[in-house]
């Protein structure tokens, strides 16, 4: 569009700026569009969703079939493209099954979080008086653990495994979701479009879900986007620590902890899945700063 | 500002509270409470109630937890179930170690993120300012763990000049020691580095767009006497960030420590869950986190002393409760 635009006469670049008002979320999508960085780390994190969505249709070897001969095969070997791991299966397979776990206990988290807490963190802006204080300062209390310690000490007391993990990390997530949600309510909130509506007559819950919703529901997904990252590195220690995914599961933390005793036999094989979990985790991270900068987040 | 340092202290204290009253709990939420690790299955019912008795699960919660504070608030946090040591003589020594790491990781971290963060700020828009900020991405997205593994592979396995887990005999001199810490330090430093290089970028950035620097420019002052001034502006921020990521690597450390066999509260925790040692687990995290929270206020409290008008802005985002 826009070099169509560079070849047009100067005069009639204002028709087509009023042809095409633009919305707000056209804007973004105009500007995401133009920003290369996250137009690659979308592209890279959709082959990596779909591989593992896919993953039994693309004629891939069994994720499960050991075999002693074949252990520790260096990448490159034919038939073994990324090699073998400790028990002879092949890394290429486990590595494209073991998105699926990663991929969920990354997003699952997030999401519950930010509905929790987001919905918490709302109503607390919106309400305010004692109805904040009880919210707000219970989460001051989660707040009041490093995140990475609250998730190893609550998934390790409840006796590990994938659930428990999943529970582990929506709790780390919810308090800093709610502070975010309370403070852009807040500011919504002070806002004359906000008392023009009271003014009118308009309900709490017409002024709640009309218009501070809207306005916030923004900058609230651009927070929990850059939470993504991280939550899919914890959850992927978690199974590292052996208090995630149980063997013999696919998922990237647990094969990094079952193939580092043959670091020194086999480390280019015992590399791999890190490279998986930083190479989504960066994906993550810059696609959430494109986001940020096409919506004009400050937060 | 006295004021200031009392309100800030004293809101410790529901904080305090609300912690505990979390570690608490935490031993509830194991499968079985906290009497499955000293009652076994085939205990008898006499001798099993005998133990509950004797550590006072007989009475309800609300009790136990206020007998439990009583202990702690005394220093006394219970003994390990597996070594029957307390729990004190086994987190304070851990602890030492812990601090080693994350002090040097955060000396590291600041000397790298600071001057990263300023040279990517003064280089606007230019290619050294994009690559920073893609290297500063990359250190915040890089899962800990693997990267010591990574490193490990590099310094360890290949080249045979550092070693890859333990923490040195204190006998076998100081390079010994120092050359274990080399890199779980280096390890940890990498994820604080990246983001206190974000923070301070963004930071000089804006400074740097306002107006007093164009004055100090144009009344001829020399750029380095600028700079200082730009450096003042920026110190509070920047302070923020880096007591926050010190606090985070105290508590956080827990799976570079596991990588690197580095005998820290980290590593205590872990081997703490496997063995099913809740004593210890409930120690070591109310620890970790009242120190968690002290740092935090210091480092309010070190903030409004470098930057009075920290205290308003704070007033006026209502952060300050």
């Amino acid at each position: 569009m826009t070099d169509q635009a560079l070849d047009l006469p100067v005069a009639k670049t204002p028709r087509s700026w009023v042809r095409r008002p633009r919305s707000y979320w056209g804007g973004v999508a105009t500007r995401l569009s133009r920003d290369p960085v996250t137009l690659i780390c979308a592209v890279i994190l959709i082959a990596i969703v779909l591989a593992a969505i896919f993953a039994p249709f693309l004629g891939l070897e069994d994720p499960y079939k050991t075999s002693i001969v074949r252990r520790l095969k260096p990448p490159g070997t034919p038939g073994y493209p990324l090699g073998t791991d400790e028990l002879g299966r092949d890394l290429l397979t486990r590595l494209i099954y073991g998105g699926r776990l990663s991929l969920l206990m990354g997003f699952i988290p997030v999401l519950v979080a930010t509905l929790v807490g987001g919905t918490l963190g709302i109503l607390a802006g919106y309400a305010g008086g004692l109805v904040n204080t009880a919210i707000m300062r219970t989460m001051d209390v989660f707040y009041a653990f490093p995140s990475v310690l609250l998730a190893v000490a609550i998934s390790g007391v409840l006796g590990g495994g994938v659930v428990n993990g999943l529970i582990s990390l929506t709790l780390i997530f919810i308090p800093s979701i709610a502070r975010v949600s309370e403070s852009v309510t807040m500011q919504v909130g002070t806002q004359d479009f906000v008392d023009a509506a009271r003014a009118t007559g308009a309900y709490p819950h017409q002024i709640l879900l009309g218009h501070v919703l809207k306005n916030v529901i923004g900058p609230i997904l651009v927070f929990a986007s850059g939470l993504i990252s991280i939550s899919i590195v914890i959850a992927a220690g978690l199974s590292f620590l052996g208090l995630g995914v149980s063997p013999p599961q696919a998922e990237w933390g647990l094969m990094l902890s079952t193939l580092r005793p043959t670091i020194y036999v086999a480390p280019l094989n015992a590399i791999l899945p890190g490279v998986m979990i930083f190479i989504t985790s960066m994906c993550f991270n810059l696609m959430s700063d494109g986001f940020r900068n096409a919506m004009d987040v400050k937060a | 500002m006295l004021l200031f340092v009392l309100k800030r202290l004293l809101y410790v204290l529901p904080i305090a509270f609300g912690v505990s009253v979390i570690c608490f709990t935490l031993v509830y939420l194991a499968p079985g409470g906290p009497e499955s690790a000293l009652i076994p299955d085939n205990t008898p019912p006499a001798v099993a109630a005998q133990i509950r008795e004797a550590y006072g699960f007989d009475k309800p919660p609300p009790v136990q937890y206020l007998l439990w504070l009583r202990r702690v608030l005394t220093g006394d946090f219970g003994t390990s179930i597996t070594t029957r040591r307390t729990v004190i003589s086994e987190v304070m020594p851990a602890m030492l170690n812990t601090f080693k790491l994350a002090g040097g990781a955060v000396l590291l971290a600041c000397i790298a993120g600071i001057a990263l963060g300023t040279l990517g700020a003064y280089r606007n828009g230019r290619l050294s300012d994009r690559s920073i900020g893609a290297v500063a991405i990359a250190g915040i997205s890089v899962p800990q763990y693997w990267l010591g593994m990574v490193l490990v592979v590099l310094f360890s396995v290949n080249l045979g000049i550092l070693p890859a887990t333990g923490m040195g005999e204190t006998r076998s001199g100081i390079w010994d020691q120092a050359s274990h810490l080399i890199l779980p330090t280096l390890t940890l430093a990498v994820v604080p580095a990246g983001l206190i290089a974000r923070s301070v970028r963004s930071t000089v950035g804006e400074i740097l767009n306002q107006e007093f620097v164009q004055t100090l420019h144009a009344n001829g002052l020399p750029p380095l006497r600028v700079f200082h001034h730009v450096i003042k502006n920026a110190a509070p921020p920047a302070l923020a960030v880096i007591g926050l990521e010190f606090a985070r690597l105290l508590g956080g450390s827990i799976l570079v420590e596991t990588v690197f066999s580095w005998p820290g509260t980290g590593f205590l925790l872990n081997s703490a869950i496997f063995m099913r040692d809740l004593p210890v687990v409930q120690g070591t995290v109310l620890v970790l986190a009242m120190f968690f929270v002290l740092t935090n206020v210091l480092v309010d409290i070190l903030q409004m002393a470098f930057d009075p008008r920290f205290k308003r802005a704070r007033a006026a985002t209502g952060a300050a409760r």
